[in-house]
């Protein structure tokens, strides 16, 4: 067994743990924090990713052993730990881009998303599909989740309000009306 | 159009609107049920042992090393557990000679594929029942493999089921007109064989099923991360002989399915039983690993196909032949889904004659079934593959060739060739907008440019006008073709005593937005906001009857259920307005939520009002009874028919085999739409896995049966960098087959868009003699076909996926 302290979304946690053992294991099974999903076991698709001290990393792919000493935030704490508090813009964007369908891959793609536009606070279109690379989604097709995080960026920067009713004022064409 | 339907003044249309989803909250803050998420006191995780070997016999078993290792409860063999249950069900029989080999939970005494189910560990922890299974002694003499589709119809083939003496799983025949006369008098007979590739579903959640049992009652709870979970119930009960009454299933936050979750799988099986046996809640959850040799795969079909053809281009008959790969057993609807396309391989066109063959064959591999899609992708590959392919024979605009065969929309509804009757549409008005979106002529222009100067860069446009039946119902028809169950669906509403409203629906989303959309359509119905409703699915505790989502089925079935229950909420309350009001119920208006005397100004009671009076009951007509509800089941006479026209446009660099595409534009029509924004991002989806199937993914075996792309790493789900930025149009041609007018809009995408890719990536390698590229249309396939034509040959040289034969041929001059 391992000793390890951490500080998971703000609360201080210490534990023996197995050598061996995964960080998204101590965080679903040993903490319940079942808000970061497993959706592989070769750390392609990024279902799990959180935040370790700051920077996005797989949590299938780093032992809890790994994580002594560091502060881990998951997607249950980017909205200030309680899940009812302020949401985080890329949290709001995903909701009012339509960037999730199952929701599986949302805490991953979110924190992903998080840590890209930490590093690039305006990513063009391509950038922002590149940032993503080790985030697969099955259901979207990743167009809204491009605009999402496009959108999150504007507001992070400050260029605009937050976009409550942005969907409304969508580029999509509108339908023809044709009628038989 | 019901009155209800539309609300006057000031009430808003939710009907319509892009609202934003009400499923989202909890699932962009980490507030979710994914069945893994389970943890009950007392659970116990069980691991299953799966078959190394695609075929063998099973000489020996021992499970009890297993139980001596730490924190071990229980280990069971397959033969352990034969006396619990018997076979998984196949619910579909699809012709009189359908062989069903027997499927049991647990293999007892031979293994049919590599991951064929043979023992269970029970322990304390997730890892701990993981490592136990290397402690099971089990011996295994291999068998001989059989894995390729001729090779197994072959005579003297190795047997999948020794038993059944042949691996022809059924065979089946549709013949519409005389197409060896249609084919005397055409000019031009063009043959192609296709390979639609077996696909991995991947639906991000992997399988779980948790299970919890109460051993003085004998009453059972799964949860299960499903489709089907009112499919589950049945047949768990049947196969496990428990009262169905006692079993209560639970579908909760489920990640996609995509078709690979509307099965009733092992472990939904196997789970209850433990759980019962042990007296304690136990829990299972597949790796992807094990999601990708155990849950159930798509497509893989062998596609042969004849045109024949007019030198005008007048389409005049169509001969398909189809072998579809079974895999080693039969899942819940596997043998009918090569069949889920037999009316479309004509697709929108008028044939004279139409001749469909299909043969379904065993093989050690795992079991095909449902796929987004499921049979009728593999159609519309066919027919909007060969149709280019007869344009490019007869030199001809494939966008002309279509408009000299389409089906003009005054003359719909059509019955086709293949006797479906079709519904609404408007072939000509959908390819119109995708020819401007895409700016087909310039592009067009573009091309021959490039031709004459050999650009290292070619350009190719691929055509796709589908057409798709979907909304999986009319109960008559299932039952006409061998399906076990209906295809009707339930719903109530229940104006509670707040004026809140609770809608339930036996429909069971796993991604699609159903809480949304069909609170939407109640907050019309009934006219009290959208907020102020909340869907209720998944459990079959809470919404006790339902056939559940695939097929594109929930709002064109589910939907409307969910509408007339409203209206017969309102149409209560118009006796109870009436009644409040001392007028006739005739003379009540409703609009917006308010029930109005005609010609009294001032006499008004709001749905919710009457709601709060039907609960008091302190003042009711004679006869009424309490409460403000109201329940529909709804079984639609026909299918629902979307259709569009999707144009890919794509850059092949003929150096390195590289296929980008450059624009992809899809104009669908699915009929009203209730949610814009839910409805883009079906097609997004559905695009994206259509895309994939057509440049990305296949699943392939080696020679001793073993998947090679067995995880991730090795099978390529397209990532953002791999896909464009779709162009989405509609056009809107209400369905007339319900009240909505909704067609449906899950699996469109996905069958419209494969063989747009394919047909743009053959398109820019014409010039080359290029008249197919088999799929997935890699750059390794591309550069081969530059260089020796034909189809780019096997993505695994000397492996079993290999479909030997000859690939095309064509009988009439002008080929290349």
């Amino acid at each position: 067994m391992v000793r390890i302290r951490t500080t998971v979304d703000g609360v201080v946690r210490e534990d023996d743990v197995e050598p061996r053992l995964l960080l998204v294991h101590y965080l679903r099974d040993r903490l319940g924090k079942v808000g970061t999903p497993v959706g592989c076991d070769t750390s392609n698709c990024g279902a799990c990713t959180v935040l370790l001290d700051g920077m996005s990393v797989k949590s299938c792919s780093v032992l809890a052993a790994q994580a002594d000493g560091c502060a881990v935030m998951t997607i249950e704490g980017l909205s200030g730990g309680s899940g009812d508090g302020e949401w985080h813009p890329v949290q709001r964007a995903f909701h009012e881009q339509h960037a999730l369908q199952c929701g599986f891959c949302t805490p991953g793609m979110i924190m992903a998303s998080v840590d890209l536009l930490g590093n690039n606070p305006d990513p063009t279109e391509q950038e922002v599909r590149d940032g993503l690379e080790g985030n697969l989604c099955r259901c979207t097709g990743y167009q809204n989740i491009v605009r999402a995080v496009q959108s999150a960026a504007a507001e992070m920067r400050g260029e605009r309000a937050r976009p409550e009713a942005e969907a409304e004022a969508d580029a999509e064409a509108e339908p023809q009306g044709v009628t038989a | 159009m019901t009155e209800t339907m539309q609300p006057a003044e000031a009430a808003e249309r939710n009907v319509g609107a892009r609202r934003l989803r009400k499923e989202d909250p909890r699932l962009v803050t980490g507030q979710t049920l994914w069945t893994d998420n389970i943890q009950l006191p007392g659970m116990l995780h069980v691991a299953v042992l799966r078959s190394p070997h695609a075929h063998a016999r099973i000489t020996g078993i021992d499970v009890s090393p297993a139980r001596q290792r730490d924190g071990v409860i229980a280990a069971f063999s397959g033969a352990d557990l034969a006396d619990q249950w018997g076979s998984l069900p196949t619910a579909w029989t699809v012709s009189e000679d359908l062989v069903t080999p027997d499927h049991l939970p647990l293999a007892t005494d031979e293994v049919r594929y590599v991951g064929d189910g043979v023992a269970v560990v029970v322990a304390e922890e997730r890892y701990q029942a993981a490592d136990a299974l290397e402690a099971i002694e089990i011996d295994y003499e291999p068998l001989p493999v059989v894995l390729d589709m001729p090779a197994a119809l072959a005579d003297g083939a190795p047997l999948v089921h020794a038993d059944k003496g042949t691996n022809r799983c059924f065979t089946y025949s549709l013949t519409s007109g005389d197409y060896e006369a249609a084919k005397a008098r055409a000019d031009v007979v063009i043959k192609r064989s296709y390979i639609n590739q077996r696909l991995i579903p991947n639906a991000m959640e992997p399988r779980a099923v948790v299970a919890a049992a109460q051993p003085a009652t004998g009453e059972v709870t799964v949860w299960s991360a499903t489709q089907v979970p009112h499919f589950v119930r049945v047949f768990l009960a049947l196969v496990a002989g428990i009262p169905e009454q006692k079993i209560r299933v639970i579908a909760p936050d489920v990640g996609g399915g995509f078709g690979s979750k509307l099965d009733v799988y092992a472990e939904e099986i196997i789970l209850p039983v433990l759980a019962r046996k042990l007296g304690r809640p136990v829990k299972w959850n597949e790796t992807r690993s094990e999601n990708y040799q155990a849950t159930i795969h798509g497509r893989d079909l062998i596609q042969d196909v004849e045109i024949a053809a007019t030198r005008d281009g007048k389409a005049l008959g169509l001969a398909v032949d189809l072998t579809a790969d079974m895999g080693a057993y039969l899942q819940l609807l596997t043998p009918s889904i090569p069949l889920l396309g037999r009316y479309m391989y004509p697709g929108i066109y008028k044939f004279e004659a139409h001749t469909f063959n299909c043969t379904g064959v065993f093989t050690n591999k795992t079991p095909t079934d449902a796929y987004r899609g499921a049979g009728r992708p593999e159609a519309t590959f066919v027919i909007e593959r060969i149709m280019d392919e007869l344009a490019a024979e007869l030199d001809m605009d494939p966008i002309e060739l279509r408009r000299r065969n389409w089906i003009q929309h005054a003359a719909l509804p059509y019955t086709t060739v293949a006797g479906l009757r079709s519904g609404s549409g408007n072939y000509e008005a959908a390819t119109e907008r995708a020819l401007q979106l895409l700016g087909y002529d310039e592009l067009r222009a573009e091309q021959r440019e490039r031709r004459e100067r050999n650009d290292t860069v070619q350009i190719g446009i691929g055509t796709s006008t589908y057409t798709e039946m979907c909304g999986l119902a009319p109960s008559r028809w299932l039952g006409e073709v061998g399906y076990v169950a209906g295809g009707w669906e339930a719903a109530a509403v229940r104006m509670l005593p707040t004026g809140r409203v609770e809608v339930v629906t036996g429909t069971s989303p796993h991604g699609q937005g159903h809480v949304t959309t069909f609170a939407q359509i109640a907050a019309d119905a009934l006219g009290v906001p959208f907020e102020d409703i909340d869907v209720i699915h998944g459990d079959t505790a809470t919404a006790p009857a339902g056939l559940d989502t695939y097929g594109s089925r929930s709002l064109a079935v589910g939907g409307i259920a969910v509408l007339r229950a409203a209206e017969k909420v309102v149409d209560k309350a118009r006796l109870l307005a009436g009644h409040l009001m001392e007028a006739d119920p005739a003379d009540i208006e409703f609009a917006g939520g308010s029930f109005r005397v005609r010609g009294t100004p001032g006499a008004e009671k709001s749905i919710q009002e009457l709601a709060f009076a039907a609960f008091t009951a302190h003042n009711l007509p004679v006869g009424f009874e309490p409460l403000l509800a109201g329940d529909s089941v709804v079984d639609p006479d026909t299918f629902s028919f979307p259709h569009g026209t999707h144009l890919c446009a794509v850059e092949v660099d003929t150096e390195t085999g590289q296929t980008k595409i450059r624009t992809y534009v899809a104009v669908d029509d699915v009929g009203k739409v209730v949610n814009p924004l839910i409805v883009e991002g079906q097609v997004h989806g559905g695009v994206a896995q259509g895309i994939a199937q057509a440049l990305f993914e296949e699943a392939v075996y080696d020679a001793a049966g073993n998947l090679v792309t067995g995880s991730m790493v090795d099978y390529l789900v397209p990532a953002p960098p791999d896909l464009p930025t779709l162009v989405t149009d509609r056009t809107e041609t209400p369905a007339t087959t319900n009240p909505l007018g909704v067609k449906g809009v899950g699996e469109a995408g996905t069958i419209a868009s494969t063989p747009a890719v394919v047909n743009a990536v053959v398109d820019a390698l014409r010039p080359f003699g290029v008249t197919d590229v088999r799929m997935p249309c890699t750059p390794e396939r591309v550069w081969r076909a530059i260089r020796a034509g034909g189809s780019g040959g096997d993505r695994a040289p000397g492996g079993t996926v290999a479909y030997g034969g000859p690939q095309t041929s064509t009988t009439a001059g002008g080929a290349q």
